[in-house]
């Protein structure tokens, strides 16, 4: 297909959408009775729900369901082996060496990621809080969230880049560490400190996210309870110890709790960095190896199932402590 | 006005106690430290997008025997490698490039006009189990899109009752159009959420008083609501914009890997993964794949932060 082809056939897609929108608004324009409402009403969300049904809620039960079949299962190439293997895949990736790896891999992610994202974005939303260069210095921080994950792996790919002492270094990091007289280090490679290198690229991104809610939260702390504090001669580190940090509690939970979900499903970093070699993988990235590289389709479909279950309770209690914080 | 009032000093306004002078050390120092170390964060978060930056203007031969500092001392600049992966046969990111506009267009505008329309069923047509069907789909974003992926895939490649298969080689739309379908489909329990929740805060009374005065629920939405709507989808136009243009995996599985309908993430991961030492080539693309994102984000930044206080978690 051409370039031109391709502009075409968006703008038929799109124009058909809004056809058939368009189509559905005026046959339900004349109704005004209330069996009409209901009709209306129907015509309004049953585009949604319909590919909400057939495109979430069915795939996910089969997932689920899959998740107890064995490697006969290949949906794929046509083969619906039905050999029930129980929890086999499940035993697997709890057995398994390099998936026990995995796994604990993703807990350090899970663990690691919100704490410093979330401490780092508070910091500098306190430190630079009514200063002159409040905005430049936000957007600053702020920029990483447009990057593509894609993108960020390359651009701190470069910062670890590895050569060796002798020639010219490319990597900043590295320069450093010559500089000062160190021997360069292969920070992507080195077991197990590796995936601490990968973190850094999602902390790098999402400390934005928390700079951003958080100063928002910050701003709303009353300003006679700061004066009170201040009058009483808290000040520096404890009025953030004892005022600040209490007063944005809410904020600060959904924060964390936020980055959390994300970064259980976050795959494009380890893929592009390291490709899930030397120990780095994960399990939305262990997901799509053994879905869509061995085709082991009852082991990925375990593993997506498992990324469903633990992202399902961190979910469920953000959500309730956004509906507090809104209640507010 | 002729007469001045005199000035009284307010009797609320707090005086300040005597400033004493280990005090006023102690808070010049905590605001030096202060500054200081949001300038290091600042130049830590600058830093590595600033060296890749400058390393897509060097010369291939300086990328990739020194480090980009050198540039303070040797500056040369060239626009060669922005060249090579634009037009170059073997990189060629303008194709890619033409895909992710094709891929996002869509799939940003489909997912919104059909969220919108749920959204304003569910926060002003009353039916019975409206309710329980709208918390039933706001709770389908604990659905993470992995979960869904193979089965969706299925059902593209060999869908039941003989329906057209919208992937394979005879796909309609060149196979686009199982990647719009996907973005479509994971974006819609969020997004009905967000504009149902900016929806209700619409005063009833405004709607009230359009149904008085004859107006169907057409008309309210079109002349009414849609115009009153529009920050809000605003808001989370910019996030699913972002979302599906930086997205990399919905690209690979729905995709396919087929390089006439990938977009440009997954080119850039592929060189990445190829041309690893290629840095000239890597950070022109990078910066290729930046521009588009950044300026919408840059443009339209304030609606983004209202979008992000109102809360959003994606499957």
């Amino acid at each position: 297909m051409t370039s031109t082809d391709k502009l075409v056939q968006m703008a038929f897609a799109v124009v058909l959408f809004f056809a058939v929108m368009g189509v559905i608004l005026l046959l339900t324009t004349r109704l005004r009775s209330r069996s009409g409402e209901r009709i209306q009403a129907a015509a309004f969300i049953a585009p949604s729900m319909l590919l909400i049904a057939v495109g979430l809620l069915y795939p996910a039960a089969r997932t689920i369901y899959q998740s107890f079949f064995g490697s006969a299962y290949q949906p794929l190439l046509g083969g619906d082996g039905a050999n029930f293997a129980g929890l086999d895949n499940y035993r697997r990736i709890f057995t398994n060496d390099d998936l026990l790896q995995v796994l604990q891999n993703t807990a350090v992610w899970v663990v690691l990621t919100p704490l410093l994202a979330t401490g780092i974005g508070l910091v500098y939303a306190v430190l630079i809080d009514r200063s002159r260069f409040e905005k430049f210095a936000k957007a600053l921080i702020f920029l990483p969230m447009a990057i593509s994950l894609v993108g960020a792996s390359i651009i701190w790919k470069f910062v670890y880049d590895y050569k060796d002492k002798e020639q010219g270094q490319l990597g900043v990091l590295n320069g450093l560490l010559k500089e000062a007289g160190f021997d360069t280090y292969r920070f992507l490679l080195t077991e197990p400190w590796n995936t601490l290198f990968l973190i850094v690229i999602i902390v790098w991104v999402q400390a934005g996210f928390a700079m951003t809610i958080l100063s928002a939260a910050i701003k709303a702390i009353p300003d006679d309870i700061v004066e009170a504090a201040r009058l009483d001669g808290v000040n520096g580190l404890k009025l953030f110890r004892y005022i600040t940090v209490p007063s944005i509690r809410p904020s600060l939970i959904v924060v964390l709790t936020t980055i959390s979900i994300t970064t259980l499903k976050v795959f494009d970093i380890v893929r592009t960095a390291t490709g899930g070699q030397f120990g780095t993988s994960v399990l939305a990235y262990e997901f799509y190896v053994q879905s869509f590289r061995s085709f082991d389709f009852g082991l990925g479909a375990a593993l997506a199932t498992l990324i469903f279950v633990l992202v399902t309770p961190i979910v469920v209690y953000n959500i309730r402590q956004m509906r507090r914080l809104e209640a507010r | 006005m002729t007469t001045t009032t005199p000035t009284i000093p307010a009797a609320g306004t707090p005086t300040r106690p005597p400033r004493t002078a280990s005090s006023a050390a102690r808070e010049s120092l905590s605001g030096r430290w202060a500054s200081a170390a949001a300038i290091v964060i600042a130049i830590l978060w600058t830093l590595p997008t600033f060296g890749l930056f400058v390393s897509s203007f060097r010369p291939e031969a300086e990328v990739k025997t020194n480090g980009w500092w050198n540039v303070i001392t040797d500056p040369q600049f060239t626009l060669d490698s922005y060249r090579q992966v634009i037009s170059g046969a073997d990189v060629d990111l303008a194709t890619y490039l033409i895909n992710s506009v094709v891929i996002t267009i869509p799939s940003v505008l489909i997912p919104i006009s059909l969220a919108v329309m749920s959204a304003y069923a569910f926060a002003w047509i009353p039916f019975r189990g409206r309710d329980t069907l709208f918390v039933a789909v706001f709770a389908l974003q604990i659905v993470p899109i992995q979960v869904t992926m193979i089965p969706l895939l299925r059902l593209y490649v060999d869908p039941p009752f003989n329906l057209m298969p919208l992937a394979g080689n005879d796909a309609p739309g060149g196979g686009f159009y199982t990647v719009w379908l996907s973005h479509t489909i994971f974006a819609l329990p969020l997004a009905i959420f967000l504009l149902h929740n900016f929806m209700r805060e619409i005063p009833g009374e405004l709607i009230e008083s359009a149904r008085v005065d004859g107006a169907g629920h057409v008309q309210i939405f079109s002349r009414i609501m849609l115009p009153l709507m529009t920050p809000a989808i605003a808001a989370f136009g910019i996030f699913q914009f972002l979302w599906v243009w930086n997205d990399l995996l919905v690209a690979l599985v729905f995709a396919g890997g087929n390089p006439s309908v990938s977009p440009l993430t997954v080119r850039l991961a592929a060189l990445a993964g190829q041309r690893g030492e290629d840095w000239h080539l890597l950070s022109a693309g990078a910066f290729v794949s930046l521009v588009v994102p950044l300026v919408v984000f840059l443009s339209l930044q304030r609606y983004f932060v209202r979008g992000l206080l109102a809360g959003s978690v994606k499957g």
